[in-house]
């Protein structure tokens, strides 16, 4: 009888647990521990935006895990507070996770109550136990749960310890049907109580907003003077101007009996409800003091120093740009060489004729030249990632702040910025997606209109091959150059806009610098290999893509007849006629070459590049040039490749050419200057594609055609004064 | 006595009296922790004397100069 009862199949059941909890609390961290996704965990205030689900199969429960922005409290300051909130009360998991710092348990336990109030079951996971210990700290964990009245689980994010307790934990607390009845009715002494309790009346009374939210949390919001409740709540008009009514009454009396608002008095209560419980013995420090809050204070006294803090930022981004040059130099050297072999197999393996030029100079010439750069922007995410995860990047924020805000930024704009770039090898995407840490439209539509000026992974090729033709003895100087030049031009272009078409005071900066933690390997390479695999994705979709089309672009249409009829004669004529083989040989390629400039010339890509030359020639570029900008467009790669694809078209015997670089610097109609005008021109114009549409995603598609027009405009304006200048000046 | 937060030297201590800002402002450094009460450490300020990074209930924050001036604080003598 057992044995049957033991074979029936249970339906498995399922829970949904959201994980909460305040930013730098290692919440992202445990996510990846538990369902081993792949995520990016940064030490910057509210770096996961995006929604982050994971589901784990539980012996008999099916988990569906989702990661919460990090938020502070529940108020709707910012937009991640507002993401969350909505997800837990629209959504109304079975249960939040929240995830507290145990090294400031009152700071973090301000969340925990108002989850608490909202009425949702609450698991709080004490995490980051390993700093406890550290600093000498002992926690009654068993106590803190009977007083907070839900489970409490110790863990280690960084070496997942505890999280199986925790989600155990979790799961039987959402079955157990004995739980404490939520929400709790926390008070706010007499006045302020019997203030709700009228409110909480009438809200339930005309059941106003309760399918939503219970109603003394509504009545609470309305005293907290929540705009985002409080614009909800006028959609039924009546009832709430008769909250806002009591709202006002009571604020008034406030503010003249007690000098604060309701919401001061309200907050109060908030933190004296947790000294409360803290007092009880919960902490209790043993011994001396702390031993990584010293080694954080030791190093920020250098780190942040007034004078060597900006001192030490310099030099910690120009030694990137050292590491990220002498170290990618040697595997790049290989790649190099290995797309190099493979061209030089195709050619010999496939028979000459189209399919070889289809293979040879439009696949391989083309994606080749991308993906030679692999490891160069691999060994710059490693650093940027290295960077985040440690806690300096909070720093570099906060040493940047006051000169951010002098061309209307603000310090969280220094983040998008460098992700962009401003370290060189960042991508715009996500840089513009990092603009929502910024709470003032205005400021944050100054950073993501500037913030594609960066030089970002996909222009450093561009860079890379224009240094190594016309200034190879400088290339870390050059770059280095380069990036302060973007810096300068960014905020020059934010300060012109917040001047002109985005006027507006700036908004305040209150920035948490969180302990500075030595990023787990795991993470770095995680986030590492996700954005390099990204990025070799992209040179296998998209790129590949562009270059076949610019292919075709630069083939077709080929040649007319009576024409390669006319090379042909001319060949057949210096092979009979001249008789020295090196002298013959010598006018042999002459003739193919000018063959080959002819036909790309005369194919559509060609025609396109011919007809914008008589304006791009201001600035020094040819139609070969303008071809690579036009497909630059689509993305900053397929410059380069479109360089190998343009400059092996030309050339007949790819073998002997040389890598591109030496082809365009043997190339006439280079110089020096037309060199720093076309990385100007890089630098600024229009960004790609995919980045326009994600800065209309985040603004509105007037701004991100505003930038397309007007960074492509100062790009040109600015290339064309230095092509003339230099030229007239200097040659 | 009682002074603005801006008025407070690096390396010296206080307690805070009172938060006078109001709105978002107002709630979000009392959600960080500025509570009357409580006692803070001037760390010091950033390379243009602004903003300012304090240390509080056992972490450190930063906020401009202008957000200082609502908090008011007494200074607790060494």
């Amino acid at each position: 009888m057992e044995a049957a009862v033991k074979w029936k199949i249970k339906e498995k059941s399922t829970a949904t647990i959201a994980l909460a909890g305040n930013p730098n609390s290692g919440k992202t961290t445990l996510f990846n521990a538990i369902t081993g996704a792949h995520q990016h965990v940064g030490n910057y205030p509210g770096i996961t935006v995006d929604r982050k689900e994971g589901t784990i199969n539980l012996k008999d429960t099916t988990v569906k895990l989702i990661d919460l922005p990090g938020t502070y409290s529940l108020s709707a300051y910012s937009q991640e507070e507002l993401v969350a909130r909505n997800f837990l009360t629209d959504e109304k998991p079975d249960i939040v996770v929240d995830i507290v710092d145990a090294t400031m348990l009152e700071r973090h336990l301000y969340l925990a109550i108002q989850f608490i109030e909202l009425g949702i079951p609450v698991v709080l996971a004490l995490n980051m136990m390993d700093d406890v210990r550290k600093q000498n700290l002992t926690i009654d964990t068993e106590k803190l749960s009977q007083l907070l009245k839900c489970p409490v689980v110790e863990t280690i994010a960084r070496s997942g310890k505890g999280k199986k307790e925790l989600l155990d934990t979790a799961v039987s607390h959402v079955k157990d049907e004995n739980r404490e009845p939520t929400p709790l009715e926390i008070s706010y002494g007499t006045e302020l109580d019997l203030i709700l309790d009228d409110m909480t009346k009438i809200i339930q009374e005309y059941h106003f907003m309760t399918d939503r939210y219970p109603a003394r949390w509504i009545a609470l919001k309305y005293l907290e003077n929540d705009s985002q409740i409080i614009r909800l709540g006028r959609l039924n008009n009546k009832i709430s101007k008769k909250l806002e009514g009591i709202v006002d009454r009571t604020k008034q009396h406030c503010m003249k009996t007690m000098k604060v608002p309701p919401e001061a008095i309200i907050a109060d209560y908030r933190y004296g409800l947790i000294n409360s419980i803290l007092k009880q013995n919960i902490v209790v420090q043993e011994k001396t003091r702390q031993e990584r809050i010293d080694f954080t204070a030791k190093l920020d006294r250098v780190l942040v120093h007034r004078f060597g803090g900006p001192i030490l930022m310099v030099a910690v981004l120009y030694a990137m740009f050292q590491i990220t040059f002498s170290l990618g130099e040697v595997p790049m050297g290989w790649l190099e060489s290995i797309f190099g072999w493979i061209a030089s197999t195709a050619t010999a393996l496939i028979p000459e004729g189209m399919l070889q030029s289809l293979a040879v100079s439009g696949i391989i010439d083309g994606v080749g030249g991308v993906m030679g750069f692999v490891p160069l922007i691999a060994i710059m995410f490693l650093m940027i990632s290295f960077l985040e995860d440690s806690g300096y990047m909070a720093r570099v924020a906060y040493m940047l702040d006051r000169v951010l805000r002098i061309f209307g930024l603000h310090g969280y704009s220094a983040m998008p910025f460098i992700i962009s770039g401003g370290i060189a090898g960042g991508c715009a995407v996500p840089g513009v997606m990092a603009t929502r840490t910024l709470r003032s439209p205005k400021e944050k539509l100054a950073t993501l209109l500037t913030a594609p000026f960066m030089p970002c992974g996909a222009k450093l090729p561009v860079f890379l091959l224009l240094i190594a033709a016309f200034f190879t003895e400088y290339k870390a100087q050059m770059m280095f150059s380069i990036t302060l030049f973007a810096w300068v031009m960014a905020l020059l272009v934010a300060k012109l806009v917040r001047t002109t078409v985005i006027k507006g005071e700036s908004t305040p900066f209150i920035m948490e610098l969180p302990p500075y933690r030595l990023p787990t390997l795991r993470g770095v390479f995680i986030h590492t290999w996700e954005r390099t695999w990204q990025y070799i994705k992209k040179a296998g979709t998209v790129i590949l893509a562009v270059s076949i089309l610019l292919w075709a672009a630069m083939t077709f249409p080929g040649l007319p007849e009576e024409q390669t009829n006319q090379f042909e004669i001319e060949r057949q004529a210096a092979f009979t006629t001249i008789q020295s083989p090196a002298e013959r040989e010598q006018i042999l390629t002459d003739i193919n070459n000018l063959e080959g400039q002819t036909a790309l010339r005369h194919s559509l890509a060609g025609k396109v590049g011919t007809l914008l030359e008589p304006f791009s020639q201001l600035a020094g570029f040819d139609w070969r040039t303008n071809i690579a900008l036009v497909g630059g467009f689509a993305a900053k790669e397929v410059i380069v490749s479109t360089f190998g694809t343009a400059y092996s078209l030309g050339d007949v015997d790819p073998e002997d050419a040389g890598t591109l670089s030496s082809r365009i610097a043997a190339d006439p109609t280079w110089n020096k200057f037309t060199a720093l005008a076309m990385i100007v021109f890089v630098l600024l114009y229009a960004p790609c594609v995919v980045t326009v549409v994600t800065m209309a995603k985040e603004s509105s598609w007037r701004w991100a055609i505003f930038a397309t027009a007007f960074n492509t405009t100062l790009g040109f304006g600015m290339a064309v004064a230095i092509y003339q200048v230099g030229t007239k000046l200097f040659t | 006595m009682q002074k603005s937060l801006r008025q407070i030297a690096s390396g010296e201590k206080a307690i805070v009296t009172s938060v006078t800002a109001e709105g978002d402002v107002g709630r979000r450094l009392r959600e960080m922790g500025l509570s009357p009460g409580t006692e803070i450490k001037i760390l010091g300020r950033a390379p243009l004397k602004d903003p300012v990074s304090i240390r509080l209930k056992n972490y450190t924050l930063t906020l401009r100069n202008n957000e200082a001036d609502f908090i008011l604080v007494n200074k607790v003598e060494a």
